[in-house]
Protein backbone atom coordinates (compact mmCIF):
# COMPACT_ATOMS: atom_id res chain seq x y z
CA UNK A 1 0.00 0.00 0.00
CA UNK A 2 1.09 3.49 -0.76
CA UNK A 3 0.37 6.52 1.34
CA UNK A 4 1.30 9.86 0.68
CA UNK A 5 0.76 12.09 4.35
CA UNK A 6 0.41 15.85 3.70
CA UNK A 7 2.86 15.66 0.79
CA UNK A 8 4.06 19.15 -0.27
CA UNK A 9 6.92 20.29 -3.24
CA UNK A 10 7.97 23.60 -3.34
CA UNK A 11 10.64 25.46 -5.45
CA UNK A 12 12.08 28.78 -5.27
CA UNK A 13 13.38 31.06 -8.42
CA UNK A 14 13.85 34.98 -8.98
CA UNK A 15 9.97 35.50 -8.28
CA UNK A 16 10.15 33.65 -4.93
CA UNK A 17 8.92 30.43 -3.45
CA UNK A 18 6.18 28.37 -5.73
CA UNK A 19 4.30 25.65 -4.16
CA UNK A 20 4.14 23.17 -6.31
CA UNK A 21 2.24 20.07 -4.41
CA UNK A 22 0.29 21.59 -1.39
CA UNK A 23 -0.47 19.35 1.60
CA UNK A 24 -1.48 16.38 -0.23
CA UNK A 25 -2.34 13.01 1.11
CA UNK A 26 -3.57 9.87 -0.82
CA UNK A 27 -3.59 6.66 -0.25
CA UNK A 28 -3.55 4.07 -2.74
CA UNK A 29 -4.62 0.28 -1.97
CA UNK A 30 -2.72 -2.82 -2.88
CA UNK A 31 -3.45 -3.81 -6.63
CA UNK A 32 -5.50 -0.94 -7.55
CA UNK A 33 -5.30 1.04 -10.69
CA UNK A 34 -5.13 4.70 -10.26
CA UNK A 35 -5.82 7.29 -12.74
CA UNK A 36 -3.93 10.63 -11.92
CA UNK A 37 -5.66 13.42 -14.27
CA UNK A 38 -5.95 17.39 -14.27
CA UNK A 39 -4.90 20.33 -16.29
CA UNK A 40 -1.25 20.79 -17.42
CA UNK A 41 1.13 22.94 -14.99
CA UNK A 42 -1.46 21.50 -11.91
CA UNK A 43 1.33 19.08 -10.60
CA UNK A 44 0.67 15.65 -12.07
CA UNK A 45 4.35 14.76 -12.88
CA UNK A 46 5.91 16.31 -9.89
CA UNK A 47 3.58 13.73 -7.44
CA UNK A 48 5.16 10.99 -9.79
CA UNK A 49 8.23 11.97 -9.73
CA UNK A 50 7.97 12.56 -5.54
CA UNK A 51 6.97 8.90 -5.24
CA UNK A 52 9.72 7.21 -7.34
CA UNK A 53 12.39 9.50 -5.41
CA UNK A 54 13.06 11.66 -8.46
CA UNK A 55 12.40 15.15 -6.67
CA UNK A 56 12.25 14.84 -2.48
CA UNK A 57 9.30 16.47 -1.43
CA UNK A 58 9.45 19.65 1.02
CA UNK A 59 7.47 18.74 3.71
CA UNK A 60 5.32 15.48 4.60
CA UNK A 61 5.66 11.33 4.41
CA UNK A 62 5.69 8.85 1.98
CA UNK A 63 4.68 5.51 3.19
CA UNK A 64 5.70 1.80 1.13
CA UNK A 65 3.67 -0.79 2.79
CA UNK A 66 4.15 0.75 6.07
CA UNK A 67 8.06 2.06 5.33
CA UNK A 68 9.03 5.36 5.53
CA UNK A 69 10.33 5.82 2.12
CA UNK A 70 10.45 9.49 1.87
CA UNK A 71 14.12 9.69 1.98
CA UNK A 72 15.12 6.77 0.97
CA UNK A 73 16.95 6.71 -2.85
CA UNK A 74 15.45 6.45 -6.34
CA UNK A 75 17.52 3.05 -6.83
CA UNK A 76 16.37 1.84 -3.28
CA UNK A 77 12.59 2.45 -3.87
CA UNK A 78 12.76 0.47 -7.29
CA UNK A 79 14.08 -2.25 -5.12
CA UNK A 80 11.68 -2.46 -3.38
CA UNK A 81 9.36 -2.66 -6.31
CA UNK A 82 8.82 0.65 -7.63
CA UNK A 83 8.75 1.46 -11.42
CA UNK A 84 8.48 4.82 -12.87
CA UNK A 85 7.87 5.24 -16.85
CA UNK A 86 9.27 8.26 -18.26
CA UNK A 87 6.78 10.65 -20.17
CA UNK A 88 10.03 11.33 -22.46
CA UNK A 89 12.13 8.54 -22.06
CA UNK A 90 16.03 8.72 -22.23
CA UNK A 91 17.84 7.15 -25.50
CA UNK A 92 20.99 5.70 -24.98
CA UNK A 93 23.72 5.18 -27.80
CA UNK A 94 25.19 1.62 -28.12
CA UNK A 95 22.38 -0.01 -26.04
CA UNK A 96 20.49 -2.61 -27.67
CA UNK A 97 16.35 -3.33 -26.89
CA UNK A 98 17.34 -6.24 -25.78
CA UNK A 99 19.84 -4.87 -23.32
CA UNK A 100 17.41 -2.37 -22.12
CA UNK A 101 15.22 -5.06 -21.30
CA UNK A 102 17.90 -7.00 -19.51
CA UNK A 103 18.84 -4.42 -17.49
CA UNK A 104 15.49 -3.56 -16.36
CA UNK A 105 14.88 -7.61 -15.54
CA UNK A 106 18.07 -7.83 -13.77
CA UNK A 107 19.52 -10.39 -15.96
CA UNK A 108 19.93 -11.53 -19.29
CA UNK A 109 16.07 -11.73 -20.97
CA UNK A 110 15.73 -14.77 -23.07
CA UNK A 111 14.84 -13.65 -26.43
CA UNK A 112 11.79 -15.28 -26.41
CA UNK A 113 10.53 -13.13 -23.08
CA UNK A 114 11.93 -9.93 -24.67
CA UNK A 115 9.37 -10.60 -27.69
CA UNK A 116 6.64 -11.40 -25.24
CA UNK A 117 7.18 -7.93 -24.07
CA UNK A 118 7.49 -6.30 -27.56
CA UNK A 119 4.87 -8.19 -28.62
CA UNK A 120 2.61 -6.57 -25.77
CA UNK A 121 3.43 -3.20 -26.55
CA UNK A 122 2.31 -3.86 -29.90
CA UNK A 123 5.90 -3.76 -31.67
CA UNK A 124 6.93 -6.79 -33.82
CA UNK A 125 9.59 -8.13 -31.98
CA UNK A 126 12.19 -8.99 -34.31
CA UNK A 127 12.63 -6.14 -35.84
CA UNK A 128 13.25 -4.15 -32.81
CA UNK A 129 15.40 -6.58 -30.31
CA UNK A 130 18.63 -5.38 -31.52
CA UNK A 131 17.63 -1.80 -32.94
CA UNK A 132 19.83 0.71 -30.49
CA UNK A 133 17.25 3.07 -28.47
CA UNK A 134 18.68 5.87 -30.03
CA UNK A 135 17.29 8.69 -31.92
CA UNK A 136 16.53 6.40 -34.84
CA UNK A 137 13.38 5.12 -33.24
CA UNK A 138 10.11 7.31 -33.49
CA UNK A 139 8.67 9.19 -30.49
CA UNK A 140 5.96 6.12 -30.73
CA UNK A 141 8.32 3.44 -30.24
CA UNK A 142 10.98 5.00 -27.66
CA UNK A 143 7.36 4.78 -25.73
CA UNK A 144 6.20 2.03 -25.98
CA UNK A 145 9.52 0.45 -25.35
CA UNK A 146 9.54 2.37 -22.22
CA UNK A 147 6.42 0.51 -21.20
CA UNK A 148 8.03 -2.97 -22.17
CA UNK A 149 10.62 -1.97 -19.72
CA UNK A 150 8.45 -1.96 -16.35
CA UNK A 151 6.61 -4.93 -18.14
CA UNK A 152 9.79 -6.50 -17.85
CA UNK A 153 10.53 -6.13 -14.06
CA UNK A 154 8.95 -7.65 -11.01
CA UNK A 155 6.88 -4.49 -10.14
CA UNK A 156 4.54 -3.67 -7.40
CA UNK A 157 3.80 -0.22 -8.38
CA UNK A 158 4.11 0.78 -12.05
CA UNK A 159 4.15 4.53 -12.14
CA UNK A 160 3.72 6.08 -16.16
CA UNK A 161 3.91 9.48 -16.71
CA UNK A 162 1.33 10.51 -19.30
CA UNK A 163 2.19 7.50 -21.72
CA UNK A 164 0.12 9.00 -24.50
CA UNK A 165 2.25 12.45 -24.78
CA UNK A 166 3.77 12.25 -28.06
CA UNK A 167 2.67 9.81 -29.76
CA UNK A 168 0.95 9.52 -32.85
CA UNK A 169 -3.01 8.36 -32.96
CA UNK A 170 -2.25 4.98 -34.33
CA UNK A 171 0.35 4.31 -31.60
CA UNK A 172 -2.13 6.16 -29.05
CA UNK A 173 -4.43 3.06 -30.29
CA UNK A 174 -1.83 0.50 -29.59
CA UNK A 175 -1.11 2.01 -26.32
CA UNK A 176 -4.45 1.99 -24.95
CA UNK A 177 -4.84 -1.85 -26.13
CA UNK A 178 -1.38 -2.66 -24.38
CA UNK A 179 -2.63 -1.23 -20.80
CA UNK A 180 -6.49 -2.94 -21.13
CA UNK A 181 -3.83 -6.06 -21.62
CA UNK A 182 -1.59 -4.91 -18.33
CA UNK A 183 -4.61 -4.44 -16.44
CA UNK A 184 -6.00 -7.36 -16.92
CA UNK A 185 -3.21 -9.67 -16.30
CA UNK A 186 -0.89 -7.42 -13.90
CA UNK A 187 -0.60 -8.19 -9.98
CA UNK A 188 1.02 -4.76 -9.36
CA UNK A 189 -0.70 -1.71 -8.28
CA UNK A 190 -0.77 0.92 -11.12
CA UNK A 191 -0.52 4.77 -11.29
CA UNK A 192 -1.08 6.63 -14.73
CA UNK A 193 -0.82 9.96 -15.17
CA UNK A 194 -2.82 10.86 -18.02
CA UNK A 195 -5.29 13.23 -20.01
CA UNK A 196 -6.98 10.16 -21.70
CA UNK A 197 -10.67 9.48 -21.80
CA UNK A 198 -9.95 5.70 -23.34
CA UNK A 199 -7.56 5.17 -20.05
CA UNK A 200 -9.62 7.06 -17.49
CA UNK A 201 -12.23 4.25 -18.61
CA UNK A 202 -10.56 1.60 -18.00
CA UNK A 203 -8.99 2.74 -14.24
CA UNK A 204 -10.41 1.32 -10.98
CA UNK A 205 -9.68 5.02 -9.23
CA UNK A 206 -9.68 8.64 -10.69
CA UNK A 207 -7.64 11.61 -8.96
CA UNK A 208 -7.89 15.21 -10.40
CA UNK A 209 -4.54 16.98 -9.19
CA UNK A 210 -4.82 20.87 -10.10
CA UNK A 211 -2.96 23.50 -8.44
CA UNK A 212 -0.75 21.14 -6.43
CA UNK A 213 -4.07 19.86 -4.81
CA UNK A 214 -6.21 16.51 -4.82
CA UNK A 215 -9.83 18.59 -6.19
CA UNK A 216 -11.49 15.38 -6.21
CA UNK A 217 -10.75 11.23 -6.03
CA UNK A 218 -13.18 8.37 -6.34
CA UNK A 219 -13.63 5.13 -7.69
CA UNK A 220 -13.81 5.51 -11.61
CA UNK A 221 -17.30 4.98 -12.16
CA UNK A 222 -18.47 8.37 -9.67
CA UNK A 223 -15.31 10.68 -11.25
CA UNK A 224 -15.50 9.96 -15.17
CA UNK A 225 -18.92 10.58 -15.36
CA UNK A 226 -18.79 13.96 -13.49
CA UNK A 227 -15.51 14.97 -16.08
CA UNK A 228 -17.08 14.02 -18.91
CA UNK A 229 -20.33 16.30 -17.72
CA UNK A 230 -17.64 19.45 -16.75
CA UNK A 231 -15.66 18.92 -20.21
CA UNK A 232 -19.03 19.07 -21.94
CA UNK A 233 -20.19 21.84 -20.18
CA UNK A 234 -18.48 25.44 -20.12
CA UNK A 235 -17.36 25.65 -16.91
CA UNK A 236 -14.34 23.60 -15.55
CA UNK A 237 -15.19 23.77 -11.82
CA UNK A 238 -12.14 21.44 -10.97
CA UNK A 239 -9.91 24.52 -12.22
CA UNK B 1 54.63 -17.80 -21.67
CA UNK B 2 53.98 -16.85 -18.52
CA UNK B 3 50.61 -15.70 -17.09
CA UNK B 4 51.21 -11.76 -17.25
CA UNK B 5 51.78 -13.08 -21.15
CA UNK B 6 48.51 -14.50 -21.46
CA UNK B 7 46.77 -11.77 -19.72
CA UNK B 8 48.04 -9.25 -22.26
CA UNK B 9 47.46 -11.38 -25.27
CA UNK B 10 43.78 -11.83 -24.41
CA UNK B 11 43.43 -8.24 -23.44
CA UNK B 12 44.98 -7.20 -26.76
CA UNK B 13 43.73 -10.21 -29.31
CA UNK B 14 41.34 -12.37 -27.00
CA UNK B 15 43.82 -15.02 -27.88
CA UNK B 16 43.63 -18.20 -25.44
CA UNK B 17 45.96 -20.18 -26.78
CA UNK B 18 47.75 -20.29 -29.79
CA UNK B 19 45.98 -18.95 -32.54
CA UNK B 20 44.55 -20.67 -35.68
CA UNK B 21 45.92 -19.45 -38.88
CA UNK B 22 49.37 -17.40 -39.51
CA UNK B 23 50.29 -16.17 -36.50
CA UNK B 24 53.32 -13.53 -35.50
CA UNK B 25 53.84 -12.83 -31.91
CA UNK B 26 56.42 -9.73 -30.89
CA UNK B 27 57.46 -9.76 -26.91
CA UNK B 28 59.12 -6.95 -25.71
CA UNK B 29 60.95 -6.47 -29.09
CA UNK B 30 61.55 -9.36 -30.79
CA UNK B 31 59.49 -12.23 -32.25
CA UNK B 32 58.95 -15.10 -30.47
CA UNK B 33 56.40 -17.31 -32.16
CA UNK B 34 55.78 -16.98 -35.94
CA UNK B 35 53.71 -19.34 -38.36
CA UNK B 36 52.57 -18.85 -41.60
CA UNK B 37 49.77 -20.84 -43.28
CA UNK B 38 49.52 -22.44 -46.82
CA UNK B 39 47.45 -18.83 -47.85
CA UNK B 40 49.51 -16.55 -45.54
CA UNK B 41 52.88 -15.87 -45.29
CA UNK B 42 54.57 -13.76 -42.44
CA UNK B 43 58.46 -13.16 -43.27
CA UNK B 44 60.55 -10.90 -41.18
CA UNK B 45 62.08 -7.79 -42.63
CA UNK B 46 65.72 -8.13 -43.80
CA UNK B 47 66.66 -4.23 -43.43
CA UNK B 48 64.33 -3.27 -40.38
CA UNK B 49 62.36 -4.50 -37.66
CA UNK B 50 59.37 -6.14 -38.85
CA UNK B 51 57.26 -8.42 -40.89
CA UNK B 52 55.89 -8.70 -44.17
CA UNK B 53 52.10 -10.74 -44.38
CA UNK B 54 51.25 -11.47 -47.67
CA UNK B 55 47.71 -12.53 -48.27
CA UNK B 56 47.67 -14.93 -51.43
CA UNK B 57 44.74 -13.48 -53.97
CA UNK B 58 41.36 -15.12 -53.37
CA UNK B 59 42.31 -16.34 -49.59
CA UNK B 60 38.94 -16.43 -47.71
CA UNK B 61 37.71 -16.42 -44.24
CA UNK B 62 41.31 -16.89 -43.03
CA UNK B 63 43.07 -15.12 -40.25
CA UNK B 64 46.08 -13.17 -38.91
CA UNK B 65 46.97 -12.39 -35.81
CA UNK B 66 49.90 -10.21 -34.69
CA UNK B 67 49.97 -9.11 -31.20
CA UNK B 68 52.53 -7.02 -29.54
CA UNK B 69 53.38 -6.95 -25.94
CA UNK B 70 55.89 -5.77 -24.01
CA UNK B 71 56.26 -6.69 -20.07
CA UNK B 72 59.79 -5.14 -19.24
CA UNK B 73 60.66 -1.20 -18.81
CA UNK B 74 62.39 0.91 -20.47
CA UNK B 75 61.76 -0.84 -23.79
CA UNK B 76 61.42 1.70 -26.96
CA UNK B 77 60.20 -0.66 -29.56
CA UNK B 78 59.59 0.32 -33.19
CA UNK B 79 58.57 -1.93 -35.93
CA UNK B 80 57.09 -2.03 -39.82
CA UNK B 81 54.93 -4.12 -40.19
CA UNK B 82 53.47 -4.07 -44.31
CA UNK B 83 50.69 -6.39 -45.38
CA UNK B 84 50.01 -7.45 -48.69
CA UNK B 85 46.65 -8.69 -48.86
CA UNK B 86 45.55 -9.98 -52.87
CA UNK B 87 42.72 -9.74 -55.37
CA UNK B 88 39.50 -11.22 -53.89
CA UNK B 89 40.28 -12.03 -50.99
CA UNK B 90 38.68 -11.85 -47.51
CA UNK B 91 40.61 -12.15 -44.65
CA UNK B 92 40.41 -11.18 -40.60
CA UNK B 93 43.77 -9.25 -39.26
CA UNK B 94 44.13 -9.10 -35.36
CA UNK B 95 47.11 -6.69 -34.61
CA UNK B 96 47.33 -4.83 -30.76
CA UNK B 97 49.63 -4.16 -28.19
CA UNK B 98 49.83 -4.27 -24.62
CA UNK B 99 52.03 -2.71 -22.26
CA UNK B 100 52.60 -3.89 -19.04
CA UNK B 101 54.90 -1.72 -17.24
CA UNK B 102 56.46 -2.19 -13.64
CA UNK B 103 59.03 -0.28 -13.39
CA UNK B 104 60.00 3.50 -13.64
CA UNK B 105 61.07 4.13 -16.77
CA UNK B 106 59.02 4.48 -20.15
CA UNK B 107 58.03 1.84 -22.10
CA UNK B 108 56.89 2.97 -25.82
CA UNK B 109 55.46 0.40 -29.05
CA UNK B 110 55.22 2.49 -32.04
CA UNK B 111 53.61 0.08 -34.63
CA UNK B 112 54.21 1.36 -38.30
CA UNK B 113 51.49 -0.62 -40.33
CA UNK B 114 51.15 0.00 -43.72
CA UNK B 115 47.90 -2.32 -45.87
CA UNK B 116 48.29 -2.72 -49.52
CA UNK B 117 44.61 -4.28 -50.20
CA UNK B 118 44.27 -5.32 -53.65
CA UNK B 119 41.26 -5.19 -55.96
CA UNK B 120 37.86 -6.55 -54.73
CA UNK B 121 39.47 -7.75 -51.42
CA UNK B 122 38.21 -7.25 -48.11
CA UNK B 123 39.78 -7.05 -44.59
CA UNK B 124 38.65 -6.30 -40.80
CA UNK B 125 41.59 -4.91 -38.88
CA UNK B 126 41.10 -5.07 -35.06
CA UNK B 127 43.66 -3.22 -33.10
CA UNK B 128 43.08 -3.25 -29.15
CA UNK B 129 45.61 -1.22 -27.12
CA UNK B 130 46.18 -1.71 -23.27
CA UNK B 131 48.47 -1.34 -20.46
CA UNK B 132 48.96 -2.10 -17.09
CA UNK B 133 51.52 -2.69 -14.30
CA UNK B 134 51.95 -0.68 -10.94
CA UNK B 135 54.90 1.35 -12.18
CA UNK B 136 55.06 4.52 -12.77
CA UNK B 137 57.14 4.11 -15.74
CA UNK B 138 54.99 5.75 -18.60
CA UNK B 139 53.20 3.37 -21.50
CA UNK B 140 53.32 5.37 -24.66
CA UNK B 141 51.66 3.81 -27.70
CA UNK B 142 52.09 5.48 -31.07
CA UNK B 143 50.59 3.64 -33.97
CA UNK B 144 51.12 4.47 -37.69
CA UNK B 145 48.77 3.16 -39.94
CA UNK B 146 48.49 3.50 -43.69
CA UNK B 147 45.96 1.98 -46.42
CA UNK B 148 46.23 1.87 -49.95
CA UNK B 149 42.66 0.18 -51.53
CA UNK B 150 42.36 -0.42 -55.14
CA UNK B 151 39.69 -1.34 -56.64
CA UNK B 152 36.32 -1.90 -55.17
CA UNK B 153 38.34 -3.20 -52.08
CA UNK B 154 36.49 -3.20 -48.61
CA UNK B 155 38.40 -2.52 -45.52
CA UNK B 156 37.15 -2.22 -41.56
CA UNK B 157 39.37 -0.98 -39.38
CA UNK B 158 38.31 -0.88 -35.67
CA UNK B 159 40.75 0.41 -32.84
CA UNK B 160 40.03 0.50 -29.44
CA UNK B 161 42.01 1.69 -26.23
CA UNK B 162 40.26 1.26 -23.38
CA UNK B 163 42.54 1.56 -20.48
CA UNK B 164 45.77 1.96 -18.89
CA UNK B 165 47.90 3.60 -21.95
CA UNK B 166 49.38 7.01 -20.62
CA UNK B 167 50.09 8.66 -23.85
CA UNK B 168 48.88 7.89 -27.51
CA UNK B 169 49.19 9.33 -30.97
CA UNK B 170 47.43 7.67 -33.27
CA UNK B 171 48.09 8.76 -37.08
CA UNK B 172 45.84 7.09 -40.05
CA UNK B 173 45.88 7.86 -43.77
CA UNK B 174 43.80 6.11 -46.44
CA UNK B 175 43.78 6.57 -49.91
CA UNK B 176 40.94 5.08 -51.83
CA UNK B 177 40.39 4.31 -55.45
CA UNK B 178 37.80 3.33 -57.25
CA UNK B 179 34.24 1.64 -55.81
CA UNK B 180 36.51 1.13 -52.68
CA UNK B 181 35.00 1.27 -48.92
CA UNK B 182 36.61 2.16 -45.66
CA UNK B 183 34.54 2.05 -42.59
CA UNK B 184 36.95 3.15 -39.20
CA UNK B 185 35.26 2.65 -35.97
CA UNK B 186 37.77 4.30 -33.27
CA UNK B 187 36.64 3.61 -29.43
CA UNK B 188 39.11 5.30 -27.32
CA UNK B 189 38.66 6.24 -23.38
CA UNK B 190 41.42 7.72 -21.20
CA UNK B 191 41.23 8.41 -17.30
CA UNK B 192 43.85 9.59 -15.14
CA UNK B 193 45.95 11.99 -16.77
CA UNK B 194 46.34 10.52 -20.36
CA UNK B 195 46.54 11.85 -23.50
CA UNK B 196 45.15 10.87 -26.72
CA UNK B 197 45.58 12.61 -30.24
CA UNK B 198 44.19 10.98 -33.34
CA UNK B 199 44.76 12.43 -36.42
CA UNK B 200 43.10 10.93 -39.70
CA UNK B 201 43.50 11.74 -43.49
CA UNK B 202 41.23 10.50 -46.00
CA UNK B 203 41.71 10.53 -49.33
CA UNK B 204 38.75 9.36 -51.73
CA UNK B 205 40.58 9.20 -54.99
CA UNK B 206 38.03 7.05 -57.38
CA UNK B 207 34.79 6.90 -58.49
CA UNK B 208 31.98 5.98 -55.74
CA UNK B 209 34.45 5.49 -52.94
CA UNK B 210 32.98 5.77 -49.69
CA UNK B 211 34.46 5.95 -46.55
CA UNK B 212 32.29 6.09 -42.87
CA UNK B 213 34.47 7.45 -40.08
CA UNK B 214 33.18 6.95 -36.49
CA UNK B 215 34.87 8.07 -33.51
CA UNK B 216 33.53 7.39 -30.02
CA UNK B 217 35.41 8.68 -26.99
CA UNK B 218 34.99 9.02 -22.85
CA UNK B 219 37.10 11.45 -21.38
CA UNK B 220 37.50 11.07 -17.38
CA UNK B 221 39.73 13.19 -14.82
CA UNK B 222 42.17 15.06 -16.07
CA UNK B 223 42.69 13.49 -19.43
CA UNK B 224 42.86 15.50 -22.72
CA UNK B 225 41.93 13.71 -25.94
CA UNK B 226 42.33 15.71 -29.51
CA UNK B 227 40.60 14.35 -32.52
CA UNK B 228 41.43 15.57 -35.91
CA UNK B 229 39.74 13.19 -39.07
CA UNK B 230 39.97 15.14 -42.44
CA UNK B 231 38.23 13.33 -45.50
CA UNK B 232 38.93 14.38 -48.47
CA UNK B 233 36.89 13.96 -52.04
CA UNK B 234 39.15 14.05 -55.08
CA UNK B 235 36.17 12.14 -57.03
CA UNK B 236 32.20 11.69 -57.00
CA UNK B 237 32.16 9.78 -53.37
CA UNK B 238 30.36 10.00 -50.75
CA UNK B 239 32.18 10.51 -46.61
CA UNK B 240 30.60 10.32 -43.57
CA UNK B 241 32.66 11.81 -40.15
CA UNK B 242 30.86 11.17 -37.09
CA UNK B 243 33.01 11.88 -33.75
CA UNK B 244 30.94 11.89 -30.54
CA UNK B 245 32.43 12.10 -27.38
CA UNK B 246 31.48 12.45 -23.08
CA UNK B 247 32.90 14.55 -21.08
CA UNK B 248 33.65 13.85 -17.33
CA UNK B 249 35.35 15.18 -14.53
CA UNK B 250 38.01 17.59 -15.38
CA UNK B 251 39.04 16.03 -18.57
CA UNK B 252 39.16 18.28 -22.11
CA UNK B 253 38.19 17.18 -25.33
CA UNK B 254 39.04 18.67 -29.01
CA UNK B 255 37.47 17.27 -31.85
CA UNK B 256 37.92 19.15 -35.21
CA UNK B 257 36.58 16.78 -38.07
CA UNK B 258 37.41 18.68 -41.17
CA UNK B 259 35.56 17.91 -45.11
CA UNK B 260 37.47 19.10 -48.09
CA UNK B 261 35.93 18.45 -51.50
CA UNK B 262 37.34 19.04 -54.65
CA UNK B 263 35.25 17.38 -56.83
CA UNK B 264 31.10 18.91 -57.68
CA UNK B 265 29.77 15.37 -56.89
CA UNK B 266 31.70 14.59 -53.58
CA UNK B 267 29.12 14.28 -51.14
CA UNK B 268 31.32 14.55 -47.63
CA UNK B 269 29.29 15.07 -43.75
CA UNK B 270 30.81 15.37 -40.63
CA UNK B 271 29.55 15.62 -37.68
CA UNK B 272 30.82 16.47 -33.97
CA UNK B 273 29.42 16.39 -29.94
CA UNK B 274 30.98 16.62 -27.01
CA UNK B 275 28.79 16.29 -24.16
CA UNK B 276 28.18 14.92 -20.05
CA UNK B 277 26.32 12.10 -20.06
CA UNK B 278 22.58 12.94 -20.11
CA UNK B 279 21.53 13.03 -16.59
CA UNK B 280 17.69 11.47 -17.64
CA UNK B 281 19.74 8.11 -18.55
CA UNK B 282 21.41 8.35 -15.05
CA UNK B 283 18.22 8.22 -13.80
CA UNK B 284 16.34 5.93 -16.23
CA UNK B 285 18.99 3.12 -15.16
CA UNK B 286 18.81 3.99 -11.03
CA UNK B 287 14.76 3.45 -11.30
CA UNK B 288 15.45 0.22 -12.76
CA UNK B 289 17.63 -0.42 -9.15
CA UNK B 290 20.88 0.45 -10.39
CA UNK B 291 22.95 2.85 -8.30
CA UNK B 292 24.40 6.02 -9.84
CA UNK B 293 27.56 4.58 -10.36
CA UNK B 294 26.26 1.39 -11.71
CA UNK B 295 24.78 3.36 -14.27
CA UNK B 296 27.39 5.61 -15.47
CA UNK B 297 29.49 2.63 -16.07
CA UNK B 298 26.34 0.91 -18.19
CA UNK B 299 26.35 3.96 -20.31
CA UNK B 300 30.03 4.61 -20.82
CA UNK B 301 30.32 1.05 -21.60
CA UNK B 302 27.08 0.95 -24.16
CA UNK B 303 28.47 3.68 -25.53
CA UNK B 304 31.91 2.19 -26.39
CA UNK B 305 30.35 -1.10 -27.14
Amino acid sequence: MLELKNISFNVADEKGEKDIIKDISLTLEDGKFLVITGPNGGGKSTLAKLIMGIEQPTGGQILWNGQDITNMSITDRARLGIGYAFQHPPRFKGLSVRDLLSLAHGSDLPEDQCCAYLTHVGLCSKDYLNRQVDSSLSGGEIKRIEIATLMARDLQLAIYDEPEAGIDLWSFNMLVESFKGISKTRKESMIIISHQERIMKIADEIAIVADGVVKKIGPQSEIFPELMAEFNSNTCTFR
Amino acid sequence: MNNIDRTMLQAVADLHETPQGAYNIRKNGEGIERRSSANITIEPKQDKPGIDITVKPGTKNESVHIPVIITETGVDDLTYNDFYIGDDSDVVIVAGCGIHNSGDKKSEHDGIHRFFIGKNARIKYVEKHYGQGEGTGERVLNPVTEIYMDENSYCEMESVQIKGVDSTKRDTVAKLEKGASLVILEKLMTHGDQIAHSDMVIELNGEDASAQIISRSVAKDTSQQVFYPRAVGNAKCRAHVQCDSIIMDEAKIRSIPEIAANHFEANIVHEAAIGRINNDQLLKLQTMGKTPEEAEEIIINCFLK
